[in-house]
Protein backbone atom coordinates (compact mmCIF):
# COMPACT_ATOMS: atom_id res chain seq x y z
CA UNK A 1 0.00 0.00 0.00
CA UNK A 2 1.22 3.43 -1.12
CA UNK A 3 1.27 6.23 2.00
CA UNK A 4 -0.98 8.89 0.62
CA UNK A 5 -0.03 12.74 0.67
CA UNK A 6 -1.16 14.59 3.40
CA UNK A 7 -2.54 18.55 2.75
CA UNK A 8 -2.24 20.57 5.86
CA UNK A 9 -3.81 23.67 5.79
CA UNK A 10 -3.63 25.89 9.25
CA UNK A 11 -6.88 26.71 10.07
CA UNK A 12 -6.45 28.73 13.21
CA UNK A 13 -3.21 30.64 14.50
CA UNK A 14 -2.45 30.64 18.43
CA UNK A 15 -4.38 33.89 18.74
CA UNK A 16 -7.57 33.42 17.38
CA UNK A 17 -7.55 30.04 19.50
CA UNK A 18 -7.23 32.16 22.82
CA UNK A 19 -9.69 34.69 21.66
CA UNK A 20 -12.39 31.51 20.86
CA UNK A 21 -11.72 29.69 24.32
CA UNK A 22 -12.28 33.03 26.07
CA UNK A 23 -15.64 33.57 24.39
CA UNK A 24 -16.67 30.48 25.46
CA UNK A 25 -16.01 30.84 28.86
CA UNK A 26 -17.87 33.82 28.73
CA UNK A 27 -20.49 32.04 26.90
CA UNK A 28 -20.61 29.10 29.56
CA UNK A 29 -21.13 32.19 32.14
CA UNK A 30 -23.70 33.52 30.28
CA UNK A 31 -25.82 30.59 29.59
CA UNK A 32 -25.15 29.37 33.70
CA UNK A 33 -27.87 31.04 35.74
CA UNK A 34 -26.63 29.91 38.65
CA UNK A 35 -22.91 29.77 39.17
CA UNK A 36 -22.27 27.86 42.25
CA UNK A 37 -23.91 24.99 40.92
CA UNK A 38 -21.02 25.21 37.30
CA UNK A 39 -18.83 22.27 37.21
CA UNK A 40 -16.42 21.75 33.67
CA UNK A 41 -15.54 18.33 32.99
CA UNK A 42 -13.10 17.87 29.86
CA UNK A 43 -12.93 15.01 27.94
CA UNK A 44 -9.55 13.39 27.77
CA UNK A 45 -7.17 14.16 26.29
CA UNK A 46 -7.52 17.30 24.56
CA UNK A 47 -10.93 18.04 26.00
CA UNK A 48 -9.39 18.63 29.92
CA UNK A 49 -6.84 21.00 28.40
CA UNK A 50 -9.36 22.88 27.13
CA UNK A 51 -11.80 22.41 30.12
CA UNK A 52 -8.38 23.27 32.59
CA UNK A 53 -8.40 26.95 30.14
CA UNK A 54 -12.00 27.51 30.53
CA UNK A 55 -11.93 27.15 34.21
CA UNK A 56 -8.76 29.59 34.26
CA UNK A 57 -10.54 32.49 32.38
CA UNK A 58 -13.69 31.57 34.56
CA UNK A 59 -11.94 32.51 37.47
CA UNK A 60 -9.83 35.41 35.83
CA UNK A 61 -13.60 36.80 34.83
CA UNK A 62 -16.11 36.22 37.54
CA UNK A 63 -13.81 35.29 40.22
CA UNK A 64 -15.19 31.57 41.20
CA UNK A 65 -13.34 28.56 41.08
CA UNK A 66 -15.69 25.77 39.60
CA UNK A 67 -15.38 22.29 40.28
CA UNK A 68 -12.79 20.54 37.78
CA UNK A 69 -12.94 16.84 36.35
CA UNK A 70 -11.62 14.61 33.50
CA UNK A 71 -13.48 11.66 31.77
CA UNK A 72 -11.49 9.09 30.20
CA UNK A 73 -14.94 7.61 27.96
CA UNK A 74 -12.34 4.73 26.84
CA UNK A 75 -14.50 1.93 28.35
CA UNK A 76 -17.77 3.33 27.33
CA UNK A 77 -16.90 3.45 23.39
CA UNK A 78 -19.07 1.53 21.56
CA UNK A 79 -16.59 0.19 19.23
CA UNK A 80 -14.19 -2.24 21.19
CA UNK A 81 -14.63 -5.26 19.03
CA UNK A 82 -14.06 -2.73 15.39
CA UNK A 83 -10.84 -0.80 17.31
CA UNK A 84 -9.73 -2.70 20.06
CA UNK A 85 -8.59 -1.16 23.50
CA UNK A 86 -6.89 2.34 23.59
CA UNK A 87 -4.87 3.82 25.73
CA UNK A 88 -6.43 4.52 28.66
CA UNK A 89 -6.27 7.18 31.24
CA UNK A 90 -7.80 8.06 34.16
CA UNK A 91 -10.98 9.72 35.53
CA UNK A 92 -11.09 12.23 38.05
CA UNK A 93 -14.13 13.19 39.48
CA UNK A 94 -13.35 14.51 42.72
CA UNK A 95 -16.79 16.08 43.37
CA UNK A 96 -20.69 15.38 44.00
CA UNK A 97 -22.08 16.16 40.49
CA UNK A 98 -25.41 15.50 42.03
CA UNK A 99 -27.79 18.97 41.35
CA UNK A 100 -24.59 20.61 39.44
CA UNK A 101 -24.74 22.21 35.97
CA UNK A 102 -22.22 20.10 34.04
CA UNK A 103 -20.62 21.67 31.08
CA UNK A 104 -18.76 19.05 29.02
CA UNK A 105 -15.65 19.91 27.05
CA UNK A 106 -13.98 18.23 23.96
CA UNK A 107 -11.80 20.03 20.99
CA UNK A 108 -13.41 18.51 18.28
CA UNK A 109 -16.87 17.38 17.34
CA UNK A 110 -17.63 14.60 15.45
CA UNK A 111 -19.63 11.37 15.14
CA UNK A 112 -21.10 12.88 18.42
CA UNK A 113 -20.29 9.17 19.91
CA UNK A 114 -17.93 10.17 21.88
CA UNK A 115 -20.26 12.63 23.25
CA UNK A 116 -22.65 9.95 24.22
CA UNK A 117 -19.94 7.44 25.72
CA UNK A 118 -19.03 10.97 27.96
CA UNK A 119 -23.25 11.41 28.71
CA UNK A 120 -23.19 7.51 29.87
CA UNK A 121 -20.48 7.75 32.07
CA UNK A 122 -20.96 10.82 33.87
CA UNK A 123 -24.52 9.56 34.93
CA UNK A 124 -22.71 6.45 36.72
CA UNK A 125 -21.13 9.39 38.80
CA UNK A 126 -24.73 10.81 39.65
CA UNK A 127 -27.39 12.80 38.31
CA UNK A 128 -26.85 16.31 37.61
CA UNK A 129 -28.89 19.03 37.13
CA UNK A 130 -28.21 19.86 33.45
CA UNK A 131 -25.52 19.12 31.04
CA UNK A 132 -24.35 21.17 28.20
CA UNK A 133 -21.74 20.56 25.71
CA UNK A 134 -18.80 23.11 24.60
CA UNK A 135 -16.44 22.23 21.69
CA UNK A 136 -13.56 24.07 20.18
CA UNK A 137 -14.59 22.38 16.61
CA UNK A 138 -18.18 21.60 15.38
CA UNK A 139 -16.74 19.48 11.71
CA UNK A 140 -20.49 17.99 11.09
CA UNK A 141 -20.89 14.76 10.04
CA UNK A 142 -23.25 13.58 13.25
CA UNK A 143 -23.98 9.58 13.67
CA UNK A 144 -26.37 10.59 16.76
CA UNK A 145 -28.56 13.26 17.60
CA UNK A 146 -26.28 15.34 19.58
CA UNK A 147 -25.54 19.29 19.26
CA UNK A 148 -23.00 21.30 20.79
CA UNK A 149 -24.23 24.43 23.09
CA UNK A 150 -21.21 26.43 22.41
CA UNK A 151 -18.99 26.25 19.60
CA UNK A 152 -16.25 27.90 19.34
CA UNK A 153 -15.78 27.50 15.18
CA UNK A 154 -18.15 25.27 12.34
CA UNK A 155 -15.47 23.98 10.23
CA UNK A 156 -17.44 22.05 7.31
CA UNK A 157 -15.23 19.10 5.87
CA UNK A 158 -16.13 16.54 4.25
CA UNK A 159 -15.75 12.57 5.40
CA UNK A 160 -12.25 12.02 4.56
CA UNK A 161 -10.77 15.26 5.69
CA UNK A 162 -9.33 15.37 9.42
CA UNK A 163 -9.44 17.89 11.92
CA UNK A 164 -6.56 18.24 14.74
CA UNK A 165 -6.29 20.61 17.28
CA UNK A 166 -2.83 21.04 18.71
CA UNK A 167 -2.48 22.68 22.73
CA UNK A 168 0.96 23.23 24.09
CA UNK A 169 0.21 20.93 27.20
CA UNK A 170 -0.06 18.29 24.32
CA UNK A 171 1.65 19.23 21.45
CA UNK A 172 4.01 22.08 22.49
CA UNK A 173 1.47 24.50 20.16
CA UNK A 174 -1.59 26.49 19.89
CA UNK A 175 -2.93 25.74 16.16
CA UNK A 176 -6.04 23.92 14.58
CA UNK A 177 -5.10 22.00 10.88
CA UNK A 178 -7.17 20.81 8.45
CA UNK A 179 -6.07 18.04 6.68
CA UNK A 180 -6.74 16.51 3.71
CA UNK A 181 -5.60 13.00 2.20
CA UNK A 182 -4.59 13.65 -1.35
CA UNK A 183 -4.17 11.07 -4.15
CA UNK B 1 1.46 6.13 21.31
CA UNK B 2 1.68 3.17 23.27
CA UNK B 3 2.06 -0.42 22.18
CA UNK B 4 -1.02 -2.03 21.79
CA UNK B 5 -2.00 -5.36 23.46
CA UNK B 6 -1.81 -8.40 20.62
CA UNK B 7 -2.19 -11.65 22.22
CA UNK B 8 -5.43 -13.62 22.71
CA UNK B 9 -4.41 -14.92 25.59
CA UNK B 10 -2.66 -14.56 28.69
CA UNK B 11 -1.04 -17.43 29.69
CA UNK B 12 2.27 -16.13 31.42
CA UNK B 13 4.27 -13.80 32.54
CA UNK B 14 7.52 -15.91 30.96
CA UNK B 15 6.38 -14.89 27.49
CA UNK B 16 5.47 -11.07 27.87
CA UNK B 17 7.93 -8.55 27.38
CA UNK B 18 8.53 -5.85 29.93
CA UNK B 19 6.63 -3.66 27.40
CA UNK B 20 3.52 -5.39 27.63
CA UNK B 21 3.71 -6.35 31.34
CA UNK B 22 3.85 -2.49 32.00
CA UNK B 23 0.82 -1.90 29.63
CA UNK B 24 -1.16 -4.09 32.00
CA UNK B 25 0.23 -2.29 34.81
CA UNK B 26 -0.53 1.35 33.41
CA UNK B 27 -4.08 0.05 32.42
CA UNK B 28 -4.70 -1.49 35.90
CA UNK B 29 -4.04 1.64 37.29
CA UNK B 30 -6.94 3.99 35.58
CA UNK B 31 -8.78 0.53 36.21
CA UNK B 32 -8.72 1.43 40.30
CA UNK B 33 -10.68 4.01 40.42
CA UNK B 34 -14.07 2.06 38.83
CA UNK B 35 -13.90 0.28 42.19
CA UNK B 36 -14.40 4.04 43.69
CA UNK B 37 -17.75 5.09 41.85
CA UNK B 38 -20.94 5.59 43.12
CA UNK B 39 -21.59 2.92 40.24
CA UNK B 40 -19.22 0.31 40.51
CA UNK B 41 -19.61 -0.71 36.79
CA UNK B 42 -18.61 0.47 32.94
CA UNK B 43 -20.06 -1.48 29.72
CA UNK B 44 -16.87 -1.81 28.07
CA UNK B 45 -17.26 -5.71 27.80
CA UNK B 46 -21.16 -5.83 27.99
CA UNK B 47 -22.75 -8.96 25.90
CA UNK B 48 -18.92 -10.70 26.47
CA UNK B 49 -19.12 -14.12 28.17
CA UNK B 50 -16.78 -15.04 30.26
CA UNK B 51 -16.77 -18.59 32.15
CA UNK B 52 -14.21 -19.26 35.18
CA UNK B 53 -13.55 -22.86 34.57
CA UNK B 54 -11.83 -23.44 38.04
CA UNK B 55 -10.88 -27.34 38.62
CA UNK B 56 -8.67 -26.47 42.01
CA UNK B 57 -10.45 -24.55 45.13
CA UNK B 58 -9.64 -20.52 44.88
CA UNK B 59 -11.61 -17.86 46.88
CA UNK B 60 -9.39 -14.95 45.64
CA UNK B 61 -8.56 -15.19 42.14
CA UNK B 62 -12.53 -16.80 41.42
CA UNK B 63 -13.96 -14.40 43.30
CA UNK B 64 -11.64 -11.76 42.05
CA UNK B 65 -11.56 -12.48 38.55
CA UNK B 66 -15.83 -12.77 38.87
CA UNK B 67 -16.32 -9.27 40.25
CA UNK B 68 -13.38 -7.89 37.50
CA UNK B 69 -16.08 -9.43 34.94
CA UNK B 70 -19.19 -7.92 36.41
CA UNK B 71 -17.67 -4.94 37.02
CA UNK B 72 -16.92 -4.33 33.14
CA UNK B 73 -20.76 -5.52 32.70
CA UNK B 74 -19.17 -9.24 30.96
CA UNK B 75 -21.62 -11.84 32.17
CA UNK B 76 -20.18 -14.73 34.14
CA UNK B 77 -19.96 -18.56 34.28
CA UNK B 78 -18.86 -20.41 37.22
CA UNK B 79 -17.69 -23.96 36.61
CA UNK B 80 -15.89 -26.47 39.45
CA UNK B 81 -14.47 -29.49 38.98
CA UNK B 82 -16.91 -31.22 42.12
CA UNK B 83 -20.20 -29.97 40.49
CA UNK B 84 -19.06 -30.84 36.84
CA UNK B 85 -18.94 -33.36 34.49
CA UNK B 86 -15.27 -33.79 34.95
CA UNK B 87 -16.51 -36.20 37.97
CA UNK B 88 -18.31 -38.28 35.21
CA UNK B 89 -14.96 -38.48 33.16
CA UNK B 90 -15.45 -35.80 30.56
CA UNK B 91 -11.80 -34.53 29.38
CA UNK B 92 -10.39 -31.51 29.75
CA UNK B 93 -10.79 -31.25 25.71
CA UNK B 94 -14.41 -31.93 25.35
CA UNK B 95 -15.68 -29.60 28.38
CA UNK B 96 -13.44 -26.79 26.61
CA UNK B 97 -14.42 -27.87 23.40
CA UNK B 98 -18.43 -27.91 24.73
CA UNK B 99 -17.89 -24.16 26.23
CA UNK B 100 -16.44 -23.00 23.04
CA UNK B 101 -19.90 -24.56 21.63
CA UNK B 102 -21.97 -22.23 23.70
CA UNK B 103 -19.98 -18.92 21.84
CA UNK B 104 -17.73 -17.58 25.48
CA UNK B 105 -15.53 -15.19 24.53
CA UNK B 106 -13.12 -15.68 27.41
CA UNK B 107 -12.10 -18.70 29.68
CA UNK B 108 -10.38 -18.09 33.14
CA UNK B 109 -9.27 -21.13 33.85
CA UNK B 110 -7.43 -23.04 37.11
CA UNK B 111 -6.10 -26.47 36.45
CA UNK B 112 -3.16 -28.90 38.83
CA UNK B 113 -1.46 -29.78 35.57
CA UNK B 114 1.50 -27.49 33.72
CA UNK B 115 0.83 -26.02 30.53
CA UNK B 116 -2.73 -26.93 30.67
CA UNK B 117 -3.76 -23.07 29.73
CA UNK B 118 -0.98 -23.50 27.13
CA UNK B 119 -3.55 -26.79 25.51
CA UNK B 120 -6.89 -25.08 25.87
CA UNK B 121 -5.66 -22.12 24.28
CA UNK B 122 -4.25 -23.77 21.04
CA UNK B 123 -7.73 -25.13 20.46
CA UNK B 124 -10.37 -22.79 21.39
CA UNK B 125 -11.17 -19.87 18.90
CA UNK B 126 -12.33 -18.04 22.85
CA UNK B 127 -9.42 -16.17 24.77
CA UNK B 128 -7.71 -18.05 27.72
CA UNK B 129 -6.53 -16.39 30.80
CA UNK B 130 -4.33 -18.68 33.09
CA UNK B 131 -5.33 -18.19 36.88
CA UNK B 132 -3.21 -21.47 37.65
CA UNK B 133 -1.49 -23.86 36.28
CA UNK B 134 -0.22 -26.57 38.35
CA UNK B 135 3.42 -26.06 39.75
CA UNK B 136 3.71 -23.68 36.13
CA UNK B 137 2.51 -19.69 36.55
CA UNK B 138 -0.12 -17.85 37.85
CA UNK B 139 0.63 -14.16 35.83
CA UNK B 140 -2.35 -12.23 37.34
CA UNK B 141 -1.06 -13.09 41.12
CA UNK B 142 2.47 -11.86 39.89
CA UNK B 143 0.83 -8.73 38.07
CA UNK B 144 -1.29 -7.57 41.41
CA UNK B 145 2.37 -8.10 43.30
CA UNK B 146 3.96 -6.08 40.73
CA UNK B 147 1.12 -3.58 40.71
CA UNK B 148 1.37 -3.43 44.31
CA UNK B 149 5.49 -2.66 44.61
CA UNK B 150 5.17 -0.39 42.12
CA UNK B 151 2.33 1.44 44.59
CA UNK B 152 3.98 1.49 47.59
CA UNK B 153 7.58 2.01 46.28
CA UNK B 154 7.37 3.91 43.28
CA UNK B 155 9.22 1.89 41.23
CA UNK B 156 10.16 -1.78 40.67
CA UNK B 157 13.80 -1.62 39.00
CA UNK B 158 16.77 -1.92 41.54
CA UNK B 159 14.49 -3.37 44.03
CA UNK B 160 15.53 -6.16 46.37
CA UNK B 161 12.78 -8.39 46.16
CA UNK B 162 12.75 -11.86 48.36
CA UNK B 163 10.53 -14.89 47.75
CA UNK B 164 10.29 -17.22 51.00
CA UNK B 165 9.02 -20.88 51.37
CA UNK B 166 7.95 -22.97 49.58
CA UNK B 167 9.88 -22.29 45.73
CA UNK B 168 9.61 -25.85 44.44
CA UNK B 169 5.70 -25.92 44.33
CA UNK B 170 4.49 -22.51 43.82
CA UNK B 171 3.81 -20.81 40.25
CA UNK B 172 3.37 -17.89 42.62
CA UNK B 173 7.38 -17.64 42.52
CA UNK B 174 7.97 -18.72 39.69
CA UNK B 175 5.35 -15.91 37.47
CA UNK B 176 6.83 -13.32 39.86
CA UNK B 177 10.17 -14.39 39.12
CA UNK B 178 9.85 -13.58 35.56
CA UNK B 179 7.99 -10.56 35.96
CA UNK B 180 10.26 -9.19 38.45
CA UNK B 181 13.47 -10.11 36.56
CA UNK B 182 11.94 -8.44 33.44
CA UNK B 183 11.43 -5.15 35.23
CA UNK B 184 15.28 -5.29 36.49
CA UNK B 185 14.45 -6.08 39.87
CA UNK B 186 16.77 -8.40 41.85
CA UNK B 187 14.91 -11.33 43.19
CA UNK B 188 16.46 -13.61 45.60
CA UNK B 189 14.96 -17.15 46.42
CA UNK B 190 15.07 -18.56 50.40
CA UNK B 191 13.65 -21.20 51.61
CA UNK B 192 14.87 -25.07 52.53
CA UNK B 193 17.01 -26.90 50.43
CA UNK B 194 14.35 -29.18 50.05
CA UNK B 195 11.71 -27.05 48.42
CA UNK B 196 14.18 -25.10 46.18
CA UNK B 197 13.92 -26.39 42.46
CA UNK B 198 17.25 -27.21 41.02
CA UNK B 199 18.76 -25.09 38.70
CA UNK B 200 16.73 -21.78 39.97
CA UNK B 201 19.40 -19.70 39.50
CA UNK B 202 18.98 -20.06 35.75
CA UNK B 203 16.10 -17.51 36.37
CA UNK B 204 18.49 -15.23 37.37
CA UNK B 205 18.18 -15.23 40.97
CA UNK B 206 20.27 -15.47 44.16
CA UNK B 207 19.36 -18.73 46.34
CA UNK B 208 19.83 -18.09 49.92
CA UNK B 209 18.76 -20.78 52.19
CA UNK B 210 19.21 -18.46 55.74
CA UNK B 211 16.04 -16.72 55.36
CA UNK B 212 17.34 -13.99 58.03
CA UNK B 213 20.29 -12.94 55.50
CA UNK B 214 18.13 -13.42 52.56
CA UNK B 215 15.55 -10.27 54.08
CA UNK B 216 18.18 -8.25 55.50
CA UNK B 217 19.24 -6.01 52.54
CA UNK B 218 14.64 -6.56 51.17
CA UNK B 219 12.81 -3.83 50.27
CA UNK B 220 9.69 -6.26 50.18
CA UNK B 221 9.44 -9.93 50.89
CA UNK B 222 6.96 -11.92 49.35
CA UNK B 223 6.05 -14.85 51.76
CA UNK B 224 4.27 -17.75 50.28
CA UNK B 225 1.92 -20.36 51.74
CA UNK B 226 3.22 -23.70 52.18
CA UNK B 227 0.99 -26.13 50.36
CA UNK B 228 -0.23 -28.81 52.71
CA UNK B 229 -2.10 -30.54 49.93
CA UNK B 230 1.15 -30.74 47.42
CA UNK B 231 3.18 -32.29 50.00
CA UNK B 232 3.28 -35.48 49.08
CA UNK B 233 6.61 -36.90 50.76
CA UNK B 234 7.80 -35.29 53.79
CA UNK B 235 10.18 -32.27 52.35
CA UNK B 236 10.12 -30.71 55.82
CA UNK B 237 10.45 -32.22 59.07
CA UNK B 238 7.44 -30.61 60.99
CA UNK B 239 5.12 -27.31 60.95
CA UNK B 240 6.92 -26.61 63.94
CA UNK B 241 10.59 -26.61 62.81
CA UNK B 242 9.59 -24.66 59.42
CA UNK B 243 7.94 -22.04 61.36
CA UNK B 244 10.99 -21.61 63.62
CA UNK B 245 13.35 -21.18 60.86
CA UNK B 246 11.68 -19.94 57.79
CA UNK B 247 8.34 -18.36 59.15
CA UNK B 248 8.53 -14.52 59.04
CA UNK B 249 7.55 -13.10 63.05
CA UNK B 250 8.47 -9.91 64.16
CA UNK B 251 11.78 -11.10 65.59
CA UNK B 252 13.04 -11.75 61.98
CA UNK B 253 12.10 -9.06 60.99
CA UNK B 254 14.17 -6.71 63.45
CA UNK B 255 17.40 -7.36 60.80
CA UNK B 256 14.98 -6.26 57.96
CA UNK B 257 14.64 -2.48 56.52
CA UNK B 258 12.14 -0.40 58.49
CA UNK B 259 10.11 0.01 55.38
CA UNK B 260 9.91 -3.60 54.45
CA UNK B 261 6.85 -4.30 52.56
CA UNK B 262 5.30 -7.29 53.71
CA UNK B 263 3.09 -9.41 50.63
CA UNK B 264 1.50 -12.79 50.67
CA UNK B 265 -0.92 -14.29 47.84
CA UNK B 266 -3.18 -15.83 50.38
CA UNK B 267 -4.62 -17.77 51.69
CA UNK B 268 -2.19 -17.58 54.61
CA UNK B 269 -1.48 -20.05 57.15
CA UNK B 270 -1.34 -17.70 60.58
CA UNK B 271 1.71 -18.67 62.93
CA UNK B 272 2.91 -21.09 60.00
CA UNK B 273 5.19 -18.96 57.28
CA UNK B 274 3.84 -15.75 58.58
CA UNK B 275 2.96 -14.84 62.34
CA UNK B 276 -0.24 -13.01 63.03
CA UNK B 277 1.42 -10.32 64.35
CA UNK B 278 3.43 -9.23 61.08
CA UNK B 279 0.18 -10.32 59.13
CA UNK B 280 -1.50 -7.80 60.70
CA UNK B 281 1.04 -5.37 61.11
CA UNK B 282 1.93 -2.20 59.63
CA UNK B 283 4.50 -3.70 57.58
CA UNK B 284 1.14 -6.32 55.44
CA UNK B 285 0.47 -4.93 52.45
CA UNK B 286 -1.67 -8.34 52.00
CA UNK B 287 -4.90 -6.57 52.11
CA UNK B 288 -3.75 -4.30 49.74
CA UNK B 289 -2.32 -6.84 47.01
CA UNK B 290 -6.35 -7.95 46.99
CA UNK B 291 -7.81 -4.64 46.09
CA UNK B 292 -5.43 -4.49 43.33
CA UNK B 293 -6.03 -7.79 42.21
CA UNK B 294 -9.27 -6.49 40.83
CA UNK B 295 -8.42 -3.46 38.88
CA UNK B 296 -4.93 -5.76 37.51
CA UNK B 297 -7.83 -8.74 36.28
CA UNK B 298 -10.01 -5.75 34.84
CA UNK B 299 -7.13 -4.43 32.68
CA UNK B 300 -6.62 -7.89 31.93
CA UNK B 301 -9.92 -9.03 30.56
CA UNK B 302 -10.23 -5.91 28.88
CA UNK B 303 -7.14 -5.45 26.52
CA UNK B 304 -7.52 -9.87 25.96
CA UNK B 305 -11.53 -9.07 25.13
CA UNK B 306 -10.04 -5.75 22.56
CA UNK B 307 -7.41 -8.43 21.03
CA UNK B 308 -10.21 -9.99 18.36
CA UNK B 309 -10.17 -6.66 16.55
CA UNK B 310 -6.21 -5.95 16.39
CA UNK B 311 -5.93 -9.36 15.49
CA UNK B 312 -8.23 -9.35 12.77
CA UNK B 313 -7.13 -6.03 11.14
CA UNK B 314 -3.17 -7.45 11.05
Amino acid sequence: MTKRQEKIIRIMEPDQLRRVIMRISHEILEKTENHEDLAIVGIVTRGAHLARRVVDNIKEIEGINPPFGILDITLHRDDLDISGTREMHKTEINFDLNEKNIVLVDDVLFSGRTVRAALDEITDYGRPKKIQLAVLIDRGHRELPIRADCVGKNIPTSFDEKVRVHLKEEDGEDVVLLVKQED
Amino acid sequence: MKELWKRKDLLGLQELSSEEIQLILDTADSFKEISLRAIKKVPALRGKTIVNLFLEPSTRTRTSFELAAKRLSADTVNISASASSFTKGETLKDTARNLQALKIDILIMRHSAAGSARFLADILDASVINAGDGAHEHPTQALLDLFTLKQKKGKIKNLNVTIIGDILHSRVARSNIWGLTKLGANVTVAGPATLMPVGIERLGVTVCTDVNKAIKQADAINILRIQMERQKTNLFPSIREYRDLYGIDLEKLKNASKDILVMHPGPINRDVEISSEVADSSYSVILDQVTNGLAVRMAVLYLVAGSAAVLEVN
